[in-house]
């Protein structure tokens, strides 16, 4: 069994980092099994190939544009995770979706994938996130802890 | 009649990078490059430590993180005068030449080979032909009838299902493309296997940087990674070993399929020697510096004028005053505004990022990017200077890579091809090939040259730096895989008091100058073919020649902002 955990996005963009501190976050404070990896991908893309073949599960959590009010942690599943790929990662060409894109070509894609995704409040430059982003930080790694234990995994809070 | 072409975003490329032409009976008369996103990230350095830079800066950009890395550490030990020890040297070339080798394989492969294959027409090859034409070219292990069967199938399969995938965005069918079925179910096979051989120099980053995909081990003054020949925590020999057979994966890969697919495609595409010329007068910096002060190095650096390989003159040290005082940053045609007027060109250690966004104006501003210059003319970076400011040097491996490649690009077009066909769309992708050739051999070298210094007792990698007080400037140069990096950073007692980086992209993707030049994207899109205004291939043919990387690492965006191409008359 191999599941990751990846945090997307830039994190000199304020919200556009969330992912990152996201994953940061759900590392320092709990302890997971050896078959959980936690990666800070940034804002990368072929490096990250082989870290992401044949994975029994990818939670991605990152910053999402969804039309929702600021600040709305969502979560994508199924049908609606291809649309956020070719949607939302478009200028970013070298990126996730290509990656996914080449799993997908080589068989090796994952064989389920989830987003955990946070409405922006703001895209400005800077290595902090808004306040109102910030606040519900516990709640997205609340959802990453949940898809984990859906793939049979949990995660022990350390003390 | 003119018509205006606008292609936004150029996609296959990192960034939002807009480019518009005015074509004019089939050509290109007009260009205008603009990069879409601002990139403020030197504001967020001012006021912090500058040990802490190279962290901040690897962000910037989602494919040259180490790259930023690498400058920013030179830029503050160049402040501090400070001597690294010569095991941090290889151990961050080992991880400069990786990346390099990876960056150039995925852009070729990945990136930019869909402009000049055909993807579709592979299901129309006879794999056997194709493997008696790939063995007279290679003597590689994957160009078997077996391999190549195989790929048409799985190829097959994937278009039979409507998905492209990783192919689209494609042009599939335009008049420009040239290559038979079997070349171009050669060149698919070979994007897959390139696909398999690029994780080798991924890994070794990763082990090297203890981290990936951002690598961690870097610091002023050296690296983090302690060396051992017996402890099992740090960089030992067995890791070292693996990090060995990897990089002689590498070297397999691209003497024998990289370097070969590139002159026999550019044997095909003979004709495109002669568009997408440009700007020919080429910076490079020196890089794989072999001492602790940068004074040596493995692969040499300086400045061509016109294309001519006499007018050479090398910069020959990390303080060599040459190149420190040459550059400046132009912002007349730039979303910004200088407190002395908008008509100055700036020294990075004098540099401003204030915004001022216009809206896109032909004749005015229109482009987040600045415009920089050596000595007050616009330049043009990367693999193309790099080889021919490495020829100019004498530099032994260029000049056997280099003509290997030209003899086999002539054996292809049947006609003899020289070096002057360099300068040009396709010749930027045979020098980035024969600059790669280069670059696996070195990767290997500096690896010979740590064990050999392990093996005489020396296991140091860091001296810690010491920030006096008062102000000090310094310069972080590197040959980066798109070219001339450099970070500008200013010290004032322990903090940063200012900083710019003025990236490859900025140099090559260029809007005008203060003197209304053209940059080296804008330049090289003249004369340009265009059969048919509304699939501009041709001008993707030569953008993407240059390896675009917008370096703003945005990728959030409205869902609405989809890729388009619009034409219109002017």
């Amino acid at each position: 069994m191999r599941i990751v955990v990846l945090g997307i996005g830039n994190i000199l963009l304020t919200d556009e980092g969330v992912g990152v501190r996201v994953v940061e976050r759900l590392e320092r404070e709990y302890e997971l099994p050896p078959e959980v990896e936690v990666i800070d991908g940034g804002t990368c893309g072929m490096e990250m190939l082989e870290q992401l073949e044949d994975l029994d599960g990818l939670i991605v959590v990152d910053c999402v544009r969804c039309n929702q009010p600021p600040a709305t942690p969502v979560l994508l599943k199924g049908d609606d995770v291809p649309v956020f790929f070719r949607t939302k990662l478009s200028p970013h060409q070298v990126s996730l979706s290509d990656v996914l894109a080449s799993l997908q070509f080589t068989d090796r894609a994952p064989k389920s994938i989830a987003i955990v995704g946070m409405q922006p409040v703001s895209m400005s430059l800077g290595m902090e996130l808004s306040p109102e982003v910030a606040a519900k930080v516990p709640e997205l790694v609340a959802m990453t802890i949940a898809e984990l234990r859906l793939l049979g995994i949990e995660a022990k809070a350390r003390h | 009649m003119n018509k205006r072409v606008t292609i936004d975003p150029v996609t296959r490329i990192e960034g939002h990078l807009r480019v518009d032409v005015e074509v004019d009976g089939g050509r290109v008369k007009k260009a205008w490059a603009s990069g879409q996103m601002w990139r403020g990230v030197e504001n967020i350095l001012i006021g912090r430590d500058p040990r802490d830079a190279w962290a901040i800066t690897q962000r910037i950009c989602g494919v040259c993180t180490t790259v930023h890395a690498m400058a920013s550490v030179r830029a503050v030990e160049n402040a501090l005068q400070l001597e690294i020890p010569v095991n941090a040297q290889y151990i961050r070339n080992m991880i400069m030449l990786a990346h390099a080798v990876h960056d150039h394989i995925v852009h070729f492969y990945h990136l930019s080979a869909l402009d000049w294959v055909d993807v579709v027409s592979a299901l129309k090859a006879d794999p056997a032909k194709t493997a008696s034409l790939a063995e007279s070219l290679s003597s590689w292990s994957g160009n078997s009838k077996a391999e190549f069967k195989k790929v048409q199938d799985r190829l097959s399969g994937f278009v039979g299902t409507g998905q492209l995938g990783i192919f689209t965005n494609g042009y599939w069918g335009h008049p420009a493309m040239k290559l038979t079925p079997e070349v171009n179910l050669l060149a698919v096979s070979h994007y897959l296997q390139a696909l398999e051989v690029q994780r080798y120099a991924s890994k070794i980053v990763a082990v090297l940087g203890s981290k990936s995909p951002h690598i961690q081990n870097v610091a002023v003054g050296g690296v983090a990674n302690p060396l051992s020949v017996d402890s099992q925590s740090v960089l030992t020999i067995e890791r070292l070993l693996a990090i060995k057979e990897w990089m002689l994966k590498l070297e397999d890969f691209v003497k024998n399929v990289y370097l070969i697919d590139v002159g026999a495609i550019g044997g095909f595409y003979a004709d495109w020697t002669k568009y997408g010329k440009g700007i020919t007068d080429y910076l490079c910096v020196p890089d794989i510096p072999l001492d602790g002060k940068g004074e040596i190095f493995a692969l040499p650096g300086g400045y061509i004028e016109g294309g001519k390989l006499e007018s050479y003159k090398p910069i020959k040290t990390f303080n060599d005053k040459y190149f420190t005082d040459g550059v400046s940053e132009a912002i007349k045609h730039s979303w910004y505004n200088y407190s002395g007027g908008n008509d100055k060109s700036l020294h990075p250690y004098k540099g401003e990022t204030t915004p001022n966004y216009t809206d896109f104006q032909d004749d005015g501003k229109y482009s987040w990017l600045k415009s920089p210059t050596f000595y007050g003319k616009p330049m043009q970076v990367g693999p193309l200077p790099r080889v021919m400011n490495m020829l100019a040097a004498g530099h032994e491996p260029t000049k056997k890579y280099a003509t290997a490649a030209l003899d086999l690009v002539s054996t292809v077009a049947g006609a003899k091809v020289g070096v002057e066909a360099l300068h040009s769309t396709i010749g930027r992708h045979a020098a980035r090939a024969v600059g790669c050739a280069v670059q696996v051999d070195e990767l290997i070298n500096q690896w010979d040259l740590l064990l050999a210094n392990m093996a005489k007792g020396d296991l140091k990698t860091f001296n810690r730096p010491v920030f006096p007080k008062g102000e000090q400037m310094g310069v972080g140069f590197h040959e980066a895989p798109r070219g001339v990096l450099s970070h500008w950073v200013v010290i004032d007692s322990g903090k940063i008091k200012n900083y710019q980086c003025v990236v490859p992209t900025t140099w090559n993707a260029a809007p005008r100058n203060e003197k209304d030049q053209p940059g080296a994207y804008e330049a090289c899109l003249i004369d340009n073919p265009v059969a048919d205004p509304e699939k501009p291939l041709e001008v993707l043919r030569t953008v993407h020649s240059f390896d675009p990387c917008l370096a703003c690492a945005v990728h959030v965006v409205d869902q609405e902002n989809n890729p388009v191409v619009t034409v219109k008359a002017v």
